[in-house]
């Protein structure tokens, strides 16, 4: 090793001072965060605020023969009550969704699933608008209800949308049923069904990943606030996309953009929740225009699970051709997506199924084709990406699940299998069957350093002994090594394929530099616990050698930052970061020329180093960033605008494609069904890794979600449509005792279409996390032929696999 | 609704206030004396995002009336920090060892710590996981709440803290 010279260590002592890229910075969210002076929709308190509550559905399909109030009206402290008759004259009591669809704010004449929002009661305080709540007199005819998604299409089932029966061409195309919301394909069909046909081993089982909820601890809340002097609305709340929210709300409200002050303060976790627009929203605004008051409206914890945006609920016949030898040929699947009463999905609006096309997953797949039906059943709409690029967990549940029923069938090692099909290294960038160009990866790389690092082999020997036990009668104790190795889609998007009601999925930094050198620089994304404040300031520093503890980060107030599409599906690193970034470039460009100008030299005389501006040659001759700020404000070069700041949407050129190789290890008692987490090993690679502290935060965070999903969180309804445990009693979050230890490791594939090469992190254990525990139960029973077990796995599921499989004596 | 005159501590502060019989506690707090770094998450009694402590006892401040606190001493979020403003060694271990993201747990889960190292100041790992069960946090998987409250464990008894588990 050569020895550091005083310049090396001047050097290593600057680039230190500055916590840019790639050092373990504390966040500076946390010094408000630990004192309790976060600053939550909640938190606020306005003069003259009202509260908002509402009068929900006790039926999941319901005529509404009437409506009364007039007792609610009557309550001391009720101010006003809206229902649709009152929403209708404003066009209002429809508002459009993010799928192309409409959703009732308020219902008119019919109810279509549990705890729809029917009229909405505003009070001086919460405890009276809740109490009012009970006092509005509704009057419903039952309907018979659709709970079940196999039955929507049948040709006697009840029609549930009777706003649009007959518009038989929906957003995305022709529909097949007045239940039916789109058929989406895509993929060559006809080349595959002919590998099928041919195939020397084919499987086919029907994957269902379950409905369940985001569930961020904060729920969804706004406060309203309209000056009818000014016409002036402002509007807080839980947004994930507080832009996109303010656009929505000058649509459907016809008040001009300019007039609409929407600002996302702190937000308690979001997770996908609170991506879309939801009824509560409309409410605020309509309750602050007629009253002339700010209105505030806050769910509580049945309400969100209930009705604000499920996730998943798709229920996938997955299909693969193969050699015997294990090579796979082809893949086929259809997926029938139950998406509730309306058409809520959080997706890019030219994709019905989100990105479920990345279903052919890590593996050189060279034919596929994909159908998705989406249908309406009598259940709360959403259907978003929870802690997933759009669909994501879905199409890598789908196939990392069938690679193992695959791998069973042939009598391969399922490890052995994958590593068998990847993507090679030299293959990227790797055109899939199904449309994506993967920017990078490498696979192989990555699998084998979990497989040394977890000691698989040796896992395989001690499974293989632990069931020759079992079936001696020695243990009652069965061994699970999951295993998933994932590919994400994140980043969206390129507008030649991504917008969001026609707005292309750019985001966006504007960065300021001030004259005496600090930073103030705004976001279009919206940090819901993911530490922009922390990370961006990095980026900034690193690029433009500003201490980031000198970077202030602001997001979320649409006054003042930049327009940008939000934070979720994985974006805010692969899109604003790169506009972060390039906007740092553009002000270093100018502050080269400053620096020229100062030292008079030629800029092209002038090299980078961590902090300043030096002439090449003479490292004594520098000009800092901070000397550069004051001069930009102070003595610009002639015929040069003075300050120092700049902008930038960046539109991405591609997605990135984040990967990672995961392994469970899990010991399932067969008498009570009860599975604990010996082990869970997550290799991730995200490119280049900004803060690893924050990364590893976000993985553990991710698994734990992950390992709720898998293992026991569940929206489930009964046959007549009522909501089955719509509480923290019955939806499982796990404690800090049921979550297992994580162990978190890496490989560093740069993106190398992103200024930084980074891929974004967040959602990757959730996506690569729920198969790779799915597949640990799967294996522990596989040696029983057991076939697919389908998920949650709860101890209640597991305990009846083993009555299922005669294994209680 | 005819109103309950009570008196309590709070943070070490006298206060008196009028309150109708129904009002939560959590209510009391945040909106008649704008503590809100007590949180709301479920309503049930489930998520510990209210956790306050009431005469040396953690409470889930929304399942307790504000009557019910007549004369008590109650120590919020708002109360934890050092008398000189710096952060109690919990709240710095949570800020060093990545014990918080969103943050909106973490009030409550700070309280629930900080009860628990009052009873166990040498905790075991999985005497802290089941220490804090009743609070639940969505984003960080635990590891490192765990680990924050071992640095603070280690700050208050002056032995050295070695990052466990890693």
């Amino acid at each position: 090793m050569n020895k550091q010279t005083p310049i090396d260590i001047d050097r290593a002592e600057r680039t230190e001072k500055l916590q840019g890229m790639g050092c373990k910075r504390k966040r500076v969210e946390d010094i408000r965060f630990t004192q309790g002076k976060g600053n939550y929709v909640d938190d606020l308190k306005l003069p003259g605020m009202v509260f908002g509550d509402f009068v929900r559905s006790p039926h999941a399909h319901a005529r509404i023969v009437s409506i009364d109030t007039t007792r609610a009206k009557a309550l001391p402290g009720v101010i006003a009550v809206l229902t649709a008759a009152d929403l209708k004259p404003l066009g209002l009591h429809y508002m459009p969704t993010l799928a192309g669809d409409v959703q009732a704010v308020l219902a008119e004449e019919k109810v279509l699933f549990q705890n729809q929002e029917v009229a909405f009661v505003i009070a001086k305080d919460r405890y009276i608008a809740s109490d009012a709540t009970e006092l509005v007199d509704v009057v419903y005819e039952a309907l018979p209800c659709i709970v079940d998604p196999f039955k929507s299409m049948l040709p006697d089932a009840p029609v549930l949308r009777e706003d649009i029966k007959d518009k038989m061409v929906g957003a995305h195309g022709p529909r097949k049923h007045p239940n039916h919301i789109f058929e989406w394909q895509i993929g060559d069909k006809d080349a595959t069904d002919a590998i099928f046909a041919n195939a020397e081993v084919t499987i086919k089982e029907m994957l269902v990943d379950h409905r369940t909820h985001p569930s961020p601890l904060e729920t969804c809340q706004s406060v309203a606030s309209f000056d009818k002097i000014k016409g002036e609305l402002t509007l807080w709340g839980t947004f994930q996309a507080p832009h996109v929210i303010r656009t929505v709300v000058s649509l459907i409200s016809g008040l001009p953009e300019h007039k609409i002050h929407v600002i996302a303060p702190d937000i308690g976790g979001g997770f996908g929740n609170k991506v879309g627009a939801y009824a509560g929203y409309v409410c605020s605004v309509v309750g602050s225009i007629v009253l002339g008051v700010p209105v505030k409206w806050v769910e509580d914890r049945m309400e969100n699970l209930s009705t604000t945006s499920f996730a998943r609920d798709y229920h996938m016949t997955t299909e693969l051709a193969a050699t015997k030898e294990g090579k796979i040929l082809a893949m086929r699947v259809h997926v029938l997506a139950d998406h509730g009463a309306f058409d809520a999905c959080a997706d890019p609006s030219k994709w019905p199924a989100g990105f479920m096309n990345i279903c052919t997953g890590s593996y050189d797949i060279p034919t596929a084709h994909l159908v998705v039906d989406g249908v309406y059943t009598n259940k709360a709409s959403g259907g978003v990406a929870y802690r997933c690029s759009f669909r994501v967990t879905e199409a890598v549940f789908a196939i990392e699940r069938a690679v193992e029923v695959l791998a069973q069938k042939i009598g391969m090692d399922a490890a052995e299998l994958r590593l068998k099909n990847f993507i090679k290294a030299e293959q990227f960038p790797y055109h899939s069957a199904l449309g994506w160009e993967y920017d990078s990866g490498d696979y192989h790389t990555a699998m084998k350093k979990a497989m040394d690092t977890i000691g698989y082999a040796e896992l395989r020997k001690e499974q293989a002994a632990k069931r020759a036990a079992f079936q001696r009668g020695e243990t009652r104790e069965l061994m699970g090594i999951g295993i998933s190795f994932f590919t994400e889609i994140v980043g969206a998007g390129p507008s030649k394929n991504c917008d969001i009601l026609g707005i292309a999925m750019f985001d966006s930094a504007e960065i300021r530099i001030h004259p005496t050198g600090s930073i103030i620089a705004r976001m279009g994304t919206k940090s819901q616990g993911q530490g922009h404040e922390t990370t961006y300031a990095q980026i900034i520093a690193t690029e433009l050698g500003i201490p980031a503890d000198d970077i202030m980060i602001e997001e979320g107030n649409t006054d003042t930052a930049p327009y940008g599409l939000g934070t979720y599906g994985s974006r805010s690193t692969p899109v604003a970061g790169a506009a972060t970034a390039v906007a740092a470039r553009k002000i270093k460009a100018k502050a080269q020329m400053i620096a020229a100008h100062m030292l008079e030299v030629h800029e092209g005389d002038l090299e980078w180093d961590v902090d300043r501006f030096r002439v090449k040659g003479l490292p004594e001759k520098f000009k800092t960033m901070k000397e550069i700020a004051w001069s930009a404000y102070n003595s610009p070069p002639p015929n040069m605008e003075p300050g120092l700041e700049a902008v930038n949407y960046y539109e991405p050129p591609n997605m990135t494609y984040p990967f990672g190789a995961y392994f469970c290890v899990m010991d399932i008692d067969v008498d009570t069904g009860v599975a604990k987490t010996r082990r869970f090993y997550a290799l991730d690679d995200c490119g280049t890794r900004i803060n690893p502290m924050i990364i590893e935060g976000q993985v553990h965070g991710g698994l734990t979600e992950a390992f709720a999903c898998a293992m026991g969180q569940e929206i489930r309804y009964d046959e007549t449509g009522n909501v089955m445990g719509a509480s923290f009693m019955d939806f499982f979050l796990p404690t800090a005792v049921e979550t297992p230890h994580w162990e978190t490791d890496f490989t560093v594939t740069p993106s190398p279409h992103h200024p930084i090469g980074a891929k974004g992190v967040g959602e990757s254990p959730h996506v690569g996390g729920v198969p790779c525990f799915s597949n640990a139960v799967n294996d522990a029973y596989a040696f029983l032929n057991a076939g697919h077990i389908q998920m949650p796995h709860d101890a209640w599921r597991l305990w009846k696999v083993g009555e299922r499989l005669g294994l209680h004596k | 609704m005819a109103k309950t005159h009570i008196t309590l501590s709070i943070n070490g502060n006298e206060v008196e206030a009028l309150v109708e019989p129904r009002t939560l506690l959590i209510h009391f707090l945040r909106e008649q004396q704008n503590l809100t770094g007590a949180h709301i998450g479920c309503d049930t009694g489930h998520c510990g995002a209210c956790t306050v402590e009431i005469d040396g006892m953690s409470v889930k401040s929304c399942m307790t009336f504000a009557v019910q606190a007549q004369g008590a001493h109650i120590t919020t979020i708002e109360g934890v920090a050092n008398p000189d403003g710096t952060l109690s060694a919990l709240q710095e271990g949570f800020r060093m060892m990545h014990g918080l993201q969103c943050g909106y747990c973490t009030p409550g889960m700070i309280l629930r710590a900080h009860r628990l190292l009052q009873e166990n100041p040498t905790p075991s790992e999985e005497e802290i996981r089941f220490g804090i069960a009743g609070n639940l946090c969505r984003c960080t998987g635990y590891v490192n709440i765990v680990k924050a409250i071992q640095y603070a464990a280690a700050k208050i008894n002056g032995t050295p803290f070695l990052e466990a588990a890693q």
